[in-house]
């Protein structure tokens, strides 16, 4: 499925988020939206799943307006993970995966959704928690669960609201590295806001930098994280040097 | 258990429902049973067998039956007992929707200001015998339905103006609960002692007042809501994991809001204005079924609605029976007999998730 977004622009209160931004995203690549606090990767990966409503432009998913689906069908063409997830009340793992399936299921669940719940748990490494209460589990792990409930929605373009910031290294690694064989192996495409440049770097097929609520730059981590353009955007004099794959690693020396 | 059933999800998910279905049934046959057992409680001694006769008389006229056994049975006791049943399911179902409708523990048709509006609708009825319709013996019934009602849409237009956030929601709940009180307590210092003793009756609320033609026309109203209020589960379930996931699971989150606090303030409105203030019923059952079984709307909002019906069937049973003849009111006894029962499940049960 591609993506297109066509100038859109959301605000609130007077205030501008997002002015004229414009992408064209293909299927099955894995896509970072990088860019200071503020500049509005958060926004804009929530205006895409119509969770706010820009004030204008448009989404097209395969040339067709996304706003003219409706929120069910849409539901079935893109998952959602927040940047972090509290439940208030108890639920097990199983449960809030099953969630992912509401687009599809009427009142009753069938066998075919406890099935594709129970292969999401096992493509996550999750399956063993299945009958945890969620509130027992780690940041990691919650993480896990949150991604799990977007998939079982079977989507064809998943969104990650800073799928690695509050995890430990480990967990950072292990949610990337799912992410990555999502894309492969289901062809889907993945939209990530992400903090981490280095972890943008390495598992991203494009990055796309915001400034001052537009799209700054567009392009392969490549010449996409270059001192230069990191000065311009974040204000911070850095050094990138090469990883072993040639990659761009970037290190923060002082701000401007 | 070996290996392989652990890690089987599936299995797993099986086992789940299974026990919660089997919790749903216990809870279904355990009101079904004190029901009968209730039937045969009360100030006039009658035997169950008495009692049972008394009933099948009414299908099939062939026992011969005293009528005063049939005017205690089917006169006093079991509009009584199924008002408390329909009763107990309201209070348990429109508080297990709304604390997940708005998801917070502390949610109850109490907090959230109806049960105060409908007092000060029926304490304006009481006192000053003034009604927004009708008159007669419904004037009070009318108007503490219609105060309740519109103690919602005033609450819910409020948190309008501020994007519909649920803390305001709540937080005009609670404050127009203390404005009514203020209004009753104003109403109770300026009335005569006459309606001064019915106004503290309606505030302590009691099921003596169960007449068939109210149960008559509640009965399938209460299924009828219900029925539909459990429609909304799924959308419930995934409401809970917060506004931006239910929107992108594709649910249309406000919707679905003003659809379940409608249906469930008319719902709570239509029993209340009949039996008076019942309170911490409906806090407190949606809590002691999510210690027992989580917090799946599918099950959660019959099991609350149970549990409701159980813990107001026993209290009301034991209010009539405990000095009889004269009767404790059963507000009293809801929290003697409901506040250490769910302090122990929150105390024993481990699991801590309301932090």
């Amino acid at each position: 499925m591609k993506l297109t977004v066509s100038d859109l622009t959301f605000g609130y209160n007077g205030k501008t988020i997002l002015d004229g931004i414009s992408l064209d995203i293909e299927k099955g690549v894995i896509v970072s939206l990088v860019g200071p606090n503020g500049a509005g990767k958060s926004t804009l990966i929530k205006c895409i799943d119509r969770i706010l409503k820009p004030q204008k432009g448009t989404v097209y998913i395969d040339g067709k307006e996304a706003a003219q689906l409706s929120s069910k069908d849409f539901s079935k063409t893109m998952g959602y993970v927040p940047q972090s997830t509290l439940e208030v009340f108890p639920y097990t793992v199983f449960d809030i995966v099953l969630m992912g399936r509401r687009p599809h299921i009427g009142w009753r669940v069938t066998g075919n959704d406890v099935k594709i719940v129970s292969r999401t748990l096992r493509f996550m490494g999750i399956e063993e928690f299945a009958s945890r209460y969620f509130d027992e589990l780690s940041g990691g792990e919650k993480q896990k669960i949150a991604m799990a409930r977007a998939l079982a929605q079977e989507p064809e373009v998943l969104l990650l609201d800073e799928p690695t910031s509050n995890l430990d290294i480990k967990h950072q690694l292990e949610v990337m590295n799912i992410v990555k064989k999502l894309v492969s192996e289901r062809k889907i495409s993945a939209i990530m806001a992400m903090h981490d440049l280095n972890l943008a770097s390495r598992f991203s097929d494009s990055i796309v930098m915001l400034k001052d609520k537009r799209v700054f730059k567009v392009g392969d981590p490549r010449s996409i994280l270059i001192s230069e353009n990191i000065e311009r955007v974040y204000g911070v004099k850095a050094e990138v040097i090469k990883d072993s794959r040639g990659m761009p690693y970037i290190m923060p020396i002082e701000p401007v | 258990m070996t290996e392989d059933e652990v890690f089987d999800a599936e299995e797993v998910y099986a086992r789940a429902s299974w026990k919660k279905t089997l919790f749903t049934l216990v809870l279904f046959v355990a009101v079904a049973l004190l029901a009968v057992f209730a039937v045969s409680m009360g100030a006039a001694s009658l035997g169950m067998g008495e009692c049972f006769r008394v009933v099948l008389a009414e299908f099939m006229p062939v026992e011969e039956v005293s009528t005063f056994a049939q005017v205690v049975v089917l006169q006093l006791r079991l509009p009584r007992i199924l008002m408390a049943i329909i009763t107990g399911i309201s209070l348990g179902v429109a508080g297990a929707v709304m604390q997940g409708v708005l998801r917070n523990p502390l949610v109850s048709p109490y907090t959230l200001g109806l049960s105060s509006g409908a007092a000060c609708g029926a304490a304006i009825a009481i006192v000053l015998g003034v009604g927004l319709l009708g008159t007669g013996r419904y004037i009070i019934v009318i108007n503490a339905f219609f105060f309740s009602l519109l103690t919602m849409a005033v609450v819910y237009g409020i948190s309008r103006i501020k994007g519909t956030s649920v803390e305001t929601l709540i937080l005009a709940g609670v404050a127009m609960g203390y404005l009514f009180s203020a209004v009753i307590s104003l109403l109770k210092y300026t009335s005569g002692h006459e309606e001064l003793r019915e106004v503290v009756f309606w505030l302590m609320g009691g099921l003596y007042t169960a007449r068939w033609e109210n149960v008559i026309v509640l009965i399938p109203a209460v299924f009828f809501l219900t029925a539909l209020l459990m429609r909304y589960s799924w959308d419930l379930n995934a409401m809970s994991a917060g506004e931006e996931v239910a929107v992108s699971l594709g649910i249309n989150v406000n919707r679905v809001r003003v659809t379940c606090l409608t249906l469930s303030t008319i719902l709570t409105a239509s029993v209340i204005a009949f039996t008076g203030v019942i309170g911490f019923i409906g806090l407190v059952s949606p809590h002691v079924c999510r210690l027992l079984i989580g917090n799946d709307h599918r099950y959660l909002i019959p099991c609350s609605g149970l549990v409701g019906a159980l813990l107001l069937l026993v209290s009301d049973t034991a209010c009539r029976t405990m000095i009889s003849p004269t009767e404790i009111p059963v507000g009293i006894l809801t929290s003697f007999i409901g506040v250490p029962f769910f302090l122990y499940l929150l105390v024993r049960k481990k699991r801590r998730w309301w932090q």
